[in-house]
């Protein structure tokens, strides 16, 4: 028994599973002391909600669901990149523009589902090879060239949008100039299929897209662990010498790190928009889902089923604070989550720690085990 | 006081798989030098990175001038005076080399600065130990041997009363090697005590005064230099007698394997070119050694070979291809092999384990991949095969992060990659730096191996016991160009170090280019 924990233990990858967990408590901690801090007499209500609200009924959980499909899909944005040793903080960029393909297909050239969820990958993947390109072909930072394609990308799609009259919602009579168009108007065949689970959990939140992100982290993961192709990527970003030493094009798989990440990003705002249940609004804010994608990658250590699971938490988290609504201002309820989701993340930097301690358990048990052993 | 000013008791550590020390238990004298002596992986840079803080042990105590102190990190070894040149340098690569030495102790006053002060005092230490660097240049540009002297110039800069130098001498040239044990006999005599890692065993019976031997993470024990040998030390590390002369069949040079004319490849460190104009052939069946100091062209002729530089001029011929243009996997595909100068910058993947740095240059190949996908069994099944048939040491067998073995088994890991791809050329620089007496014995066996088997060999190497030992021609290159061609037998280190120092230059060096392809004229010096 003792035997199997300790094999379990020192298992590579239960380390960073214990802390992304203790992680995950730290930030529960956190938001607890800040829901005392804003509304004492609330706020055990409040963290009931955030703990619980996800799974009070089958419309909640549905819309946890909903809302961890396009962040798995940001999230492995960030995350297949870092694996290969580049930082991409550039996934909202990518989600714009994966978004504005999506919509673009979708209505004006009336693209089924399937076709423009294409397109917006496609339109992630462009936003994404440029800050690839200039990382290798002219060694510039991608940090510094996806920051600034993120605003380039939210104010093109804008203006774009704001330009095409078919896209925006008055142009099928509804009032508001400033969103894109109701799906179920514009074009339905667009509208991701929802395969009857509506009727099963009595929501219009739910449809195929968390199944359809988790296939593509599941093939991320095996791209990434079981291919030639990720062994190479994966190479190049641990070390960049040596992989150009072992005759891999190391220019090129930056490239194409950047225009997967960037693809995955594109699906996810492609996965939002299509589910016929959000609109685009044309705002000079840039969508949180593209940064939140960044805590997602970090939670999971940037595997990529991890992502899965730590896309679900964040989702969870917020739907959990959007029940707390009128007893917690939505002001001071986005600070406690991202309090939460940002701890989480970064309380991950305490993994090291976690392994210490780890390991002396062990020892000890080791110890005392043995001991036990030599008497009769 | 307490006659020795450190005492490491009973220091246990265990890595996973292996138990790196085993209550092992080092004394060091004030102003002494004190060799540490063992296998690759018997746990000597273990022992010193728990003295400099950077692990804690398991359990045992350390003392400094008998009163237990506890080591957390190298701030608080900094704060006890301790120092340590690593084996593998920590240096930031993006740094200069002044801006590496003064870091973390920046001078400064008001919170500006003293760039000056600080210029001013390093290039003093670095004239009184001749310790030469050049102060503005970038770490990532300067090469290993001036790296090294870095390394040195920051712990005396520190003011360190304990050095630490593990492995310090594995790139240094004969001559350097000199100056060094000179320096550390200077610190020594100005009471600094001195801690020395070395498998060469000459340096120890030269630079110390006291030797502890660890074989597989134990303590054989500590010995007075002026009472032993070499062969005692070596039996005491190995526990059996080594071979330091290599055995070589006759020389039977086949045919043209590589065919370098007129090669001209620019400098990264500054504007003229670092190889000019170089011409050599190398044949199947022989070993031909490029001799020289370092920084003398031939890291540069030997990245532009195996296509890892660009060159400015000049053709390279593999087995009659030209391959002047060829990238760096074509190469590899028609046979060179490398075992580079820097196992950690070109060598390993540090972050991937034993396996996957094993099938680095051939991971592509049917036998490890079907369709795109890994075939995981059969890189585990070969990984454990070259690990068995090349000893090579880790914790967890295949599975090992690189990062966590032990440097000689690291370049073990390196040359067993290479030699298995079966090459046609095998390129080596410096291939038995770090490694203990035995695996040097089996190194040199496998050069020779691939020489007798009618591979062409060309091996870069500043050792000249090496060069000596193994080849069969010796080039020596100066500034970039051949200065000189000797056989083995007909030439002494002494000549060849005349010529590597630039002091003497044959008219054969200018008659080579004219003779490029008569293979007759060369196979004539050797009959
Ligand atoms: N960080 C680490 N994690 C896991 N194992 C380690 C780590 N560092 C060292 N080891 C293991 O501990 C053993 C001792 O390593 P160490 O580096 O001390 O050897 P060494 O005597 O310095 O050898 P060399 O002469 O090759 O440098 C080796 O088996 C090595 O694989
Ligand atoms: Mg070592």
């Amino acid at each position: 028994m003792m035997a199997r924990i300790r094999k379990l233990i020192q298992k590579p990858g239960f380390d960073s599973l214990v802390a992304s967990i203790a992680a995950i408590g730290i930030g529960l901690v956190f938001g607890l002391i800040l829901l005392i801090v804003f509304n004492p007499g609330k706020s055990l209500y409040g963290f009931g909600q955030i703990l619980f609200a996800g799974v009070s009924s089958t419309g909640k959980f549905s819309k946890v669901l909903y809302q961890a499909a396009p962040l798995i899909m940001t999230g492995l944005a960030v995350g297949f990149a870092f694996k290969t040793g580049l930082f991409n903080i550039g996934a909202t960029g990518q989600y714009m523009l994966g978004t504005f393909f999506a919509l673009y297909t979708g209505i004006v050239w009336q693209f089924p589902w399937w076709a423009a969820l294409l397109a917006a990958m496609v339109g992630g993947a462009i936003w994404g090879a440029m800050p690839g390109l200039f990382k290798a072909f002219f060694n510039v930072n991608e940090v510094i060239t996806s920051i600034m394609f993120n605003w380039i990308g939210l104010f093109a799609v804008n203006v774009l949008l704001a330009n095409i009259p078919r896209v925006l919602a008055d142009f099928y009579g509804a009032s508001n100039p400033d969103r894109t168009a109701n799906m179920a108007a514009a074009n339905p065949a667009a509208i991701i299929p929802k395969w009857g689970l509506d009727q099963i959990f009595g929501s219009s939140y739910i449809n195929i897209s968390f199944f359809i992100a988790v296939i593509v982290a599941v093939i991320a993961y095996f791209v990434l662990n079981r291919t030639i192709f990720g062994y190479e990527l994966k190479a190049c970003g641990y070390n960049r010498n040596a992989s150009i030493y072992a005759g891999i094009n190391a220019r090129r798989n930056i490239v194409l790190s950047m225009i997967i990440a960037g693809s995955f990003a594109g699906l996810g705002g492609g996965i939002y928009y299509l589910s016929g249940t959000a609109q685009y609004t044309i705002e000079k804010i840039l969508p949180a889902m593209g940064f939140n994608g960044i805590p997602v990658a970090l939670l999971a250590t940037s595997n990529p089923l991890g992502i899965i699971f730590s896309a679900l938490f964040v989702s969870y988290i917020q739907v959990g604070g959007e029940a707390m609504q009128p007893e917690y201002a939505k002001e001071i309820i986005d600070i406690i989550i991202s309090v939460i989701i940002y701890l989480s993340a970064f309380s991950l930097l305490l993994k090291g720690v976690i392994r210490k301690q780890l390991k002396k358990l062990v020892r000890v048990e080791a110890i005392t085990s043995s001991k036990g052993e030599v008497e009769p | 006081m307490s006659d020795y000013i450190i005492e490491m008791e009973n220091i246990t550590k265990e890595f996973p798989g292996v138990l790196a020390n085993d209550h092992v238990t080092l004394q060091l004298r004030r102003g002494e030098v004190h060799a540490l002596l063992g296998e690759n992986g018997a746990g000597k840079s273990t022992l010193m990175s728990i003295l400099f803080g950077l692990y804690q042990p398991d359990s045992g105590v350390i003392r400094k001038n008998g009163q237990v102190v506890q080591i957390h990190n190298p701030n608080d070894a900094n704060d006890l005076q301790i120092g340590m040149v690593h084996q593998h340098f920590k240096l930031v690569e993006v740094f200069t080399v002044l801006e590496n030495i003064f870091l973390g102790v920046e001078p400064v006053r008001l919170g500006v600065l003293k760039y000056q002060e600080a210029r001013q005092r390093v290039l003093e230490l670095s004239q009184k130990y001749g310790l030469s660097v050049e102060p503005d240049a970038r770490i990532e540009d300067i090469t290993v041997g001036m790296q090294q002297r870095v390394e040195i110039l920051k712990m005396l800069y520190r003011d360190n009363e304990i050095l630490i130098f593990d492995e310090p001498t594995a790139v240094l040239t004969p001559q350097e090697i000199r100056e060094l044990m000179a320096i550390i006999r200077g610190l020594r005599d100005e009471g600094k005590s001195i801690l020395f890692i070395s498998h060469k065993l000459n340096e120890i019976m030269e630079v110390s005064d006291r030797c502890t031997v660890l074989r597989k993470g134990q303590c054989m024990g500590t010995v007075d230099i002026k009472d032993t040998t070499v062969e005692d030390l070596s039996r005491m590390m190995v526990g059996r007698p080594i071979q330091f002369k290599v055995e070589k069949g006759d020389l039977k040079p086949g045919a043209m394997v590589l065919e370098v004319e007129n090669l001209v490849v620019p400098s990264k460190l500054h504007k003229n070119n670092a190889v000019k104009g170089v011409t050599f052939q190398v044949r199947a069946g022989e070993i031909v050694c490029l001799a020289g100091i370092e920084g003398n062209g031939q890291s540069e002729l030997v990245y532009a070979l195996t296509g890892i530089e660009k060159i400015t001029s000049g053709s390279v011929r593999l087995q009659g291809h030209e391959i002047t243009r060829a990238s760096i996997r074509q190469r590899s595909q028609l046979g060179i092999s490398h075992i580079p100068e820097d196992r950690h910058k070109y060598g390993l993947i540090l972050d991937y384990n034993l396996a996957d740095n094993l099938v680095l240059q051939r991971y592509w190949e049917p036998a490890f991949q079907h369709n795109g996908f890994i075939r995981q069994e059969q890189v585990r099944s070969y990984a454990d095969t070259l690990i068995s048939q090349y000893d090579i040491r880790a914790g967890q067998g295949s599975q090992t992060i690189a990062r966590s073995m032990s440097g000689g088994n690291q370049q073990k890991a390196i040359i067993a990659r290479e030699i298995d791809k079966n090459p046609e050329l095998l390129v080596a620089i410096q291939p038995t730096r770090g490694l203990d007496v035995g695996a040097i014995e089996y190194i040199h066996a496998q050069l020779v191996a691939q020489r007798d088997a009618g591979k062409a060999v060309l091996l870069v190497s500043l050792e000249l016991d090496e060069v000596m030992n193994v080849s069969d021609r010796i080039l020596v290159l100066y500034e970039g160009e051949i200065v000189g061609e000797f056989a083995p037998r007909d030439t002494t280190v002494e000549q060849l170090g005349l010529y590597m120092a630039g002091a003497r230059r044959s008219q054969q060096a200018g008659v080579s280019e004219n003779q490029e392809k008569s293979g007759t004229a060369r196979k004539g010096q050797h009959s």
